[in-house]
């Protein structure tokens, strides 16, 4: 079978284009031992069926990156090469095809966002164009279609090209060919290139950002909570408890087997969030409590990168981060964090470095909470209205930026700058993002949802060897002397380890005033991730760095909490 | 160009890095002789915002001081 590229610099439709050739049956997965991720598809030319590869975005084959480091490794694979060039920018993306030409591999060009350049005052000469290439050249809008049959039925055709020229004199090479056959009117600015720039001015670009921020926060909740509700809960509640009943009393409670597969009932029932069992809450937290604010999450991380978003949001917060020891981008696994810390601790991958995805890593398991657990602290702390609220969210913030400044002193390494396109503003093409959003979902299952269920399991059994007990119990001075808080407080602290949100909630019947808990939900957030962050944080930073991570979590949990304990009492509270 | 005022134009006359940088701004179409125009600036010796014909690049405050443009009186 053919293997054909989908080549081209990023930002320029290249995902859309393969989504209109390739339809349904799509997998993404990794370059082997790397974490770029490449999509794989199939197509038909004709009758035949031919491999369609849609290798990351990149600008050059000298590789600078990694992701362009796996798009020259693929480049060995590909018996034909679709080199998308954006016809709205010919003179920057001409330098690939140039490139590519020089490598003599068989490469059509599809000229792509061919209504835009239309739209912006641009006209190419797309047969002059072949011409001087020698290689075949079709204008195609993947969006509207425009041109893909034609595309596709001339792949044939692809062909080394013939254009002659060396690697020094290629920009004034590529200068005379764009002199040649494009022209330039002059036309007014659209709405959605003022709105591009004034994202990225400050005065305007921060109460942007804000608003955009709030939206999706709105959006993942109804999304989220509403697939909760009608869709997940009811699945548990009435098809799959009445399942476990029966298997609860074939088992018979109190059984080592019963308490790693059921867990506890609670007066008699299933209780989904509080049994603890494999087939019980390992079950449900995963499907029906992480998965649907992923889904969310990642359908509005899709919308905001294909409208080209993104980028804007990282030069914004650049600054800042740059203090972190991190670049702007990084902003968004800490983003993502903030509705589930599975997803945000997947995105870290992001990140070209491994100092970079060791900070924003250890930054977003201690000091972002998940939307569960926000949720839950508000209900609790929300009693004491702002000064509560600002206590615990302040304190988190304010732990986050010095851990990250602390962070970027003591490693090794330097923070690197942000360098990043800021492609003009596009409305998301719906197929291309649902596909986007069916791979990535499908990834999150395939990859963290099993090493939750394993997590749960592992958690369980040193729970029935009376292990977590044994913690408690240790840890106990530590938490009632240090930190101020009651015995009973304990067991919340261990409870953490699988779900923040109930772990705060069991502080709820004890009674506590506002000093105790301010200080028990900052240690609940910061002291260690949930078992399903942690086991996916194992995989992605290794198990030496995940170890180094987990010391600071812990000891600034109980610094940070022992401080603050003090400096209320100081304070009267 | 990270002195540059937002608005102002002007030409690449130099730009002082290691080989990688250099690749991989020339790859995206900053190298000396072309025509930028700084389209925003942000606070805190933040990033830099460049038009360089058709494209939109946001790049780093420290980056941005290795390149010189000569902008016309």
């Amino acid at each position: 079978m053919k293997t054909i590229l989908l080549m081209g610099n990023p930002n320029v439709g290249k995902s859309v284009l393969f989504s209109r050739l390739t339809g349904v049956y799509v997998t993404a997965s990794n370059y082997p031992g790397t974490t770029v991720g490449f999509t794989k598809g199939f197509l038909r030319i004709g009758g035949e069926k031919a491999v369609l590869i849609d290798v990351p975005g990149t600008y050059t084959l000298e590789p600078t990156s990694r992701a362009e480091e796996v798009a020259s490794k693929l480049l060995e694979q590909g018996d034909v090469i679709i080199n998308v060039v954006d016809a709205t920018n010919l003179e920057r993306n001409l330098n690939l095809t140039l490139e590519l030409i020089r490598r003599e591999i068989p490469i059509i060009v599809a000229l792509n966002l061919w209504d835009e350049s239309k739209h912006t005052g641009i006209s190419i000469d797309a047969k002059r164009l072949e011409e001087i290439l020698g290689v075949p050249v079709v204008p195609t809008s993947a969006i509207s279609g425009e041109g893909i049959k034609n595309l596709v039925s001339r792949i044939d055709e692809a062909r080394a090209g013939t254009f002659v020229h060396s690697e020094e004199d290629r920009w004034s090479r590529i200068g005379s060919i764009v002199g040649e056959v494009q022209k330039v009117s002059h036309r007014h600015h659209t709405v959605l290139e003022r709105l591009a720039d004034a994202s990225v001015i400050p005065a305007t670009g921060i109460p942007i950002a804000l608003l955009v921020l709030l939206a999706v926060f709105l959006v993942i909740r109804v999304i989220g909570e509403g697939l909760i509700r009608f869709v997940f809960e009811p699945i548990f509640e009435r098809l799959w408890a009445p399942v476990i009943m029966r298997l609860s009393r074939v088992l018979t409670e109190g059984t080592f087997l019963h308490d790693v597969l059921i867990g506890k009932l609670i007066d008699g029932e299933i209780d989904f969030v509080q049994s603890l069992g494999l087939l019980t809450t390992g079950l449900f937290v995963p499907f029906a409590m992480v998965l649907p604010y992923v889904f969310a999450f990642y359908l509005v991380l899709s919308f905001l990168e294909d409208s080209g978003y993104l980028p804007r949001l990282g030069v914004l917060v650049d600054s800042v981060m740059h203090r972190l020891g991190l670049h702007g981008l990084s902003v968004i696994p800490m983003f993502l964090g903030l509705g589930c810390n599975v997803p945000g601790a997947m995105a870290t991958r992001i990140l070209e470095t491994r100092r970079e995805r060791f900070i924003s890593a250890t930054l977003m398991a201690i000091c972002v909470p998940c939307m569960a657990q926000i949720a839950m602290i508000v209900g609790l702390v929300g009693r004491y209205g702002m000064l509560g609220l600002s206590l615990v969210f302040g304190t988190l913030f304010l732990v986050w930026f010095a851990m990250g400044v602390i962070l970027n002193m003591i490693l090794k390494g330097e923070s690197p700058e942000i360098f990043v396109e800021i492609p003009a503003y596009r409305i998301p093409y719906a197929p291309a993002l649902f596909q986007k959003l069916r791979v990535r979902t499908e990834r999150f299952l395939r990859e963290a949802v099993p090493w939750v269920i394993i997590g749960v399991l592992a958690v369980n059994i040193l729970y029935a060897l009376r292990v977590v007990d044994w913690i408690g119990k240790v840890a106990a001075p530590l938490v009632t002397g240090l930190l101020g808080l009651p015995r009973e407080a304990v067991a919340a602290l261990v409870i953490g380890f699988l779900r923040k949100d109930v772990a705060v909630g069991m502080l709820s019947p004890l009674g506590l005033g506002m000093r105790q808990l301010v200080v028990a939900s900052v240690v609940l957030a910061m002291y260690f991730p949930c078992v399903a962050t942690f086991i996916v944080l194992i995989k992605e930073l290794g198990i030496k760095d995940m170890a180094k991570s987990a010391v600071i979590m812990a000891t600034s949990a109980v610094a940070v909490g022992g401080i603050l304990n003090v400096v209320l009492r100081a304070f009267g509270r | 160009m990270a002195q540059m005022e937002s608005g102002e134009s002007g030409t690449i006359v130099s730009i002082t890095g290691g080989r990688g940088m250099v690749t991989r701004l020339d790859s995206m179409g900053m190298r000396v002789g072309v025509d930028v125009k700084k389209v925003s600036a942000q606070i805190l010796r933040g990033p830099v915002t460049v038009q360089i014909g058709g494209t939109q690049l946001a790049i780093g405050f420290g980056m941005a001081q290795k390149i010189l443009v000569e902008v016309p009186e």
